[in-house]
């Protein structure tokens, strides 16, 4: 108790809204004043400065680039965007919740249809106008109707009715009832962006309330930011100004980082991770997230449709050697479930699925078979290394009677083209941040993106049953129970979770936790950190 | 001669516009051969039916190949190179921009290496067959015979990770002035440099040392002159029509050839942003590249026939 209690003075330290003084007297009424000094130095340390000028090399920056958040699909502009220019309605924090962020307070009914948002008073965007409730309605609009070429579109329609009342409140109304609705909110697709009369938003005028606004941007080169002097978060937008450079070429960002270009990168070169951690003065950041590797079947079509050919190819990949050679190290084991380790309601006591020929053999016995011939398309489109990785899968197939043939395809267009198309292929997921919006945009019978075309009756019932479960116990209990579905029915193999790893210069300074949502801290290091 | 040489510039303009007419059929074939379009590249795995409808919608892109192409063809005859497809700039700021970089790349690197490349060749032609023209030889023998990338690798671990001389990462942009700019781009231009000296200096030496062999040269050597008055005062003057024709096209290779080298040294110039906007499938940017360098060859070609008829009265006045 007294912990938590002196977490929350230290980040109130952190924060500058305490002082010393204030801190110590804190301190000694909870009986710690022999260690209030110790502690008071620690969070102060901790304590953002202001002023520099932050230079990070980012990857995935391209000269298609723009404002307009509908259609950003990567870390240079999630950072840009949702990280440096723009807020969400809410956030997600380092603790993996979603807290309000431009929302003053978020509010259910009973059933969790129908949401009341109020949005802060004292925000204002770069060029001087104040938040409302009109320019966030403007915003989710962006997403939604036939026009719309979002990729956040299924998002933003789940939001249902959008109601003002009062110029600084939202009355959402939802189709069902949805425990997680202001996670939907901080999708980095739905930035706000200040509404004109006709409920429009000019996105590519870049105006934002974040922490910095654009001095000058160059897509796929550089942008180049400032700091908004009337930011509204204590403790956030701390540099001077901050220059994003796209550094696509893995090499590119290791050497920079290397020899001092840029003060952070994200997306290491796993190969050159380690070493470059050797470098005095750089730190290697290793963070826990939501990333998934996949091998989706699709279940519809033969030998996929047999629970027992699934469970045989389950077994047969031997995860562990996956992630020391195709991931360095860099990941942990998968459970052929899309919840990793570090999000809430995972299943931590399913048991691992291990690496077992004997027992898939047995398995393809019971399918009727005594040896099994598939085919696998693979490009490193989906993921890197993906084709050696498979490789590897053939390999550890052969002893439990199963021969897997790699198609190599290219990467182009290999998306549109082979993922989804064939039976099957090697794909990805960045992950969701939570258990609910992670099944339905890939799981969910019916889906876009159901990659496995997947339809299990009881995994539908608690899908909705858990969606509207305000009761954490009971929600708890649903998500565990879809994780064991997926595990032992489900069409796709999850052989691992993959790290984001980083780098930073040590003359940053940062949040104790960082952030696993995405690579370098959720994409917010130009918000949160600072310069010791 | 004046009329000859304006006969001769008029027809070759007049073939080039046909030539980048070819080449820009030729590149709405290949970017349209290519798999997805803009729409679901950006999408990408994101990309729904719908989605992807509603933007080649918004994008003209379900129209026909042929009518985008000559809608694209009529607003380029009236100079309108028109709007990148995935973020709406203009073409003609955005090839500007990046043009002013490639070829101050190109014109640093060509300051070094085409007097470099000559000098080499006329020492090598001049001390042939002894050490330091086998030297000369192997050593830019060696660095072109390597990839462009790993030369550029080399000379990046080299002096920018083991010595911190120059930076690793050419990051340029228009506020960079021209020293600061050179010292930026150092590793850049050394690596085109070390790819192109090695044809300049060959050509220059076989065209000597062919040279040597003819009557007016042993004349010359039976006046008693010194060798490197020979080759410098009558052996170079007619060797310069095909050391011309060497210099220019390795000038167009370092426009066009820098496409690899940019992307290792993240220069923001034309090069790299071929690279995306095919990935991209941007249709409109790739066109405009490919326009600036089909006309960078149709000119520098130009260039390099009028000025080897300058250097040769044989070629000027026909008999």
């Amino acid at each position: 108790m007294a912990d938590n209690e002196i977490n929350k003075l230290q980040k109130r330290v952190m924060n500058g809204s305490l002082s010393r003084r204030e801190f110590m007297r804190a301190a000694a009424a909870m009986g710690l004043a022999a260690a209030a000094p110790m502690l008071y130095a620690k969070a102060a340390e901790a304590k953002p400065k202001k002023g520099g000028h932050y230079r990070v090399g980012l990857p995935a920056g391209n000269t298609g680039d723009n404002m307009d958040t509908a259609t950003n699909s990567d870390n240079f502009m999630i950072t840009m965007a949702q990280g440096s220019v723009r807020n969400c309605v809410t956030e997600v924090d380092a603790n993996g919740r979603a807290i309000p962020e431009l929302a003053e307070s978020l509010e259910p009914s009973a059933d969790a249809a129908t949401w009341v948002v109020k949005v802060r008073k004292d925000v204002v965007f770069h060029s001087g106008k104040t938040l409302d409730a009109d320019d966030i309605i403007a915003s989710i609009e962006h997403h939604r109707g036939k026009d719309s070429k979002s990729a956040a579109k299924s998002v933003a329609e789940s939001m249902g009715e959008m109601k003002k009342d009062g110029p600084n409140t939202i009355i959402f109304k939802l189709k069902s009832g949805n425990a997680d609705f202001p996670f939907l909110l901080s999708d980095y697709h739905i930035t706000i962006g200040a509404a004109d009369k006709d409920g429009k938003v000019d996105w590519m005028a870049g105006d934002g309330t974040g922490p910095y606004s654009i001095k000058s941007f160059d897509p796929g080169v550089r942008a180049h930011l400032i700091r908004n002097p009337n930011y509204f978060k204590e403790g956030e937008g701390n540099f001077d100004e901050a220059t994003l450079l796209a550094l696509n070429d893995a090499n590119a960002r290791m050497n920079a980082m290397s020899t001092g270009q840029v003060d952070a990168i994200a997306r290491c070169d796993l190969k050159t991770a380690k070493l470059l951690g050797k470098k005095p003065g750089v730190t290697v950041l290793e963070t826990e997230g939501t990333k998934h590797y996949t091998y989706p079947m699709d279940v519809r079509a033969k030998p996929f449709d047999d629970n027992n050919v699934r469970m045989a190819l389950k077994l047969g990949i031997d995860r562990q050697v996956f992630i020391d050679t195709v991931l360095r190290g860099y990941g942990a084991l998968g459970n052929d479930h899309p919840i990793g380790a570090s999000q809430n309601y995972h299943a931590s006591n399913l048991p691992q699925r291990k690496y077992d020929p004997e027992k898939a053999k047995w398995y393809l016995k019971q399918a009727g078979m005594s040896s099994l011939d598939v085919e696998m398309s693979a490009s490193d489109a989906a993921f890197a290394g993906a084709v050696d990785a498979t490789q590897l899968y053939a390999e550890s197939l052969k002893p439990a009677g199963i021969n897997l043939t790699i198609k190599r395809v290219s990467d182009d267009g290999y998306w549109s083209n082979v993922w989804m198309k064939v039976p099957w292929s090697a794909s990805y997921w960045s992950g969701r941040p939570t258990a609910d919006w992670m099944f339905t945009i890939g799981w969910k019978a019916g889906g876009n993106w159901t990659e496995t075309f997947w339809n299990n009756e009881r995994f539908e019932k608690l899908l909705l049953e858990g969606r509207a479960e305000l009761n954490e116990a009971k929600r708890s209990e649903i998500y565990q129970e879809m994780q064991s579905i997926c595990r032992d029915d489900g069409g796709a193999v999850v052989p691992c979770f993959v790290k984001s790893v980083d780098a930073a210069s040590d003359k940053l300074g940062r949040p104790a936790k960082l952030a696993g949502n995405f690579e370098l801290d959720g994409c917010r290091s130009v918000a949160r950190w600072w310069f010791k | 001669m004046q009329n000859t040489l304006s006969v001769i510039i008029i027809k070759r303009l007049l073939m080039g516009v046909f030539i980048l007419f070819g080449v820009s059929i030729l590149i709405t074939v290949g970017v349209e051969a290519l798999a997805g379009d803009v729409c679901s590249a950006v999408l990408g795995q994101a990309a729904s039916p719908e989605t992807v409808a509603a933007c080649q919608a918004q994008l003209g892109l379900n129209q026909p190949v042929y009518v985008r192409y000559f809608n694209w063809l009529i607003n380029v005859v009236q100079g309108d190179f028109g709007t990148s497809l995935a973020n709406k700039r203009e073409v003609s700021e955005l090839l500007s921009k990046r043009m002013g970089n490639t070829f101050y790349l190109a014109t640093a690197a060509a300051m070094f290496a085409v007097p470099i490349g000559i000098a080499l060749g006329v020492i090598a032609a001049l001390y042939r067959n002894s050490a330091v023209d086998h030297v000369i030889s192997t050593s830019t023998l060696t660095a072109i015979s390597s990839p462009e990338f790993f030369v550029g690798y080399i000379l990046m671990a080299v002096f920018a990770v083991s010595n911190n001389w120059f930076p690793a990462i050419s990051d340029v942009d228009s506020a960079t002035g021209f020293w600061s700019r050179l010292y930026v781009s150092a590793l850049p231009v050394m690596t085109l440099t070390l790819v192109t000296i090695a044809h300049m200096m060959r050509m220059t030496r076989a065209s000597i040392v062919n040279l040597l062999a003819s009557p007016y040269i042993e004349m010359a050597k039976l006046k008693g002159m010194k060798p490197s008055r020979i080759i410098i005062k009558h052996a170079l003057p007619n060797a310069w029509a095909p050391i011309i024709q060497v210099v220019v096209l390795n000038l167009g290779y370092m426009v066009v050839g820098c496409v690899v080298i940019e992307v290792v040294f993240v220069y923001p110039g034309l090069g790299a942003l071929t690279v995306e906007s095919v990935m991209l499938r941007d249709l409109p940017i790739v066109q405009g590249t490919a326009m600036v360098f089909a006309t960078v060859y149709v000119v520098l070609f130009l260039a390099a026939d009028i000025l080897s008829m300058l250097a040769n009265p044989r070629l000027r006045y026909r008999k």
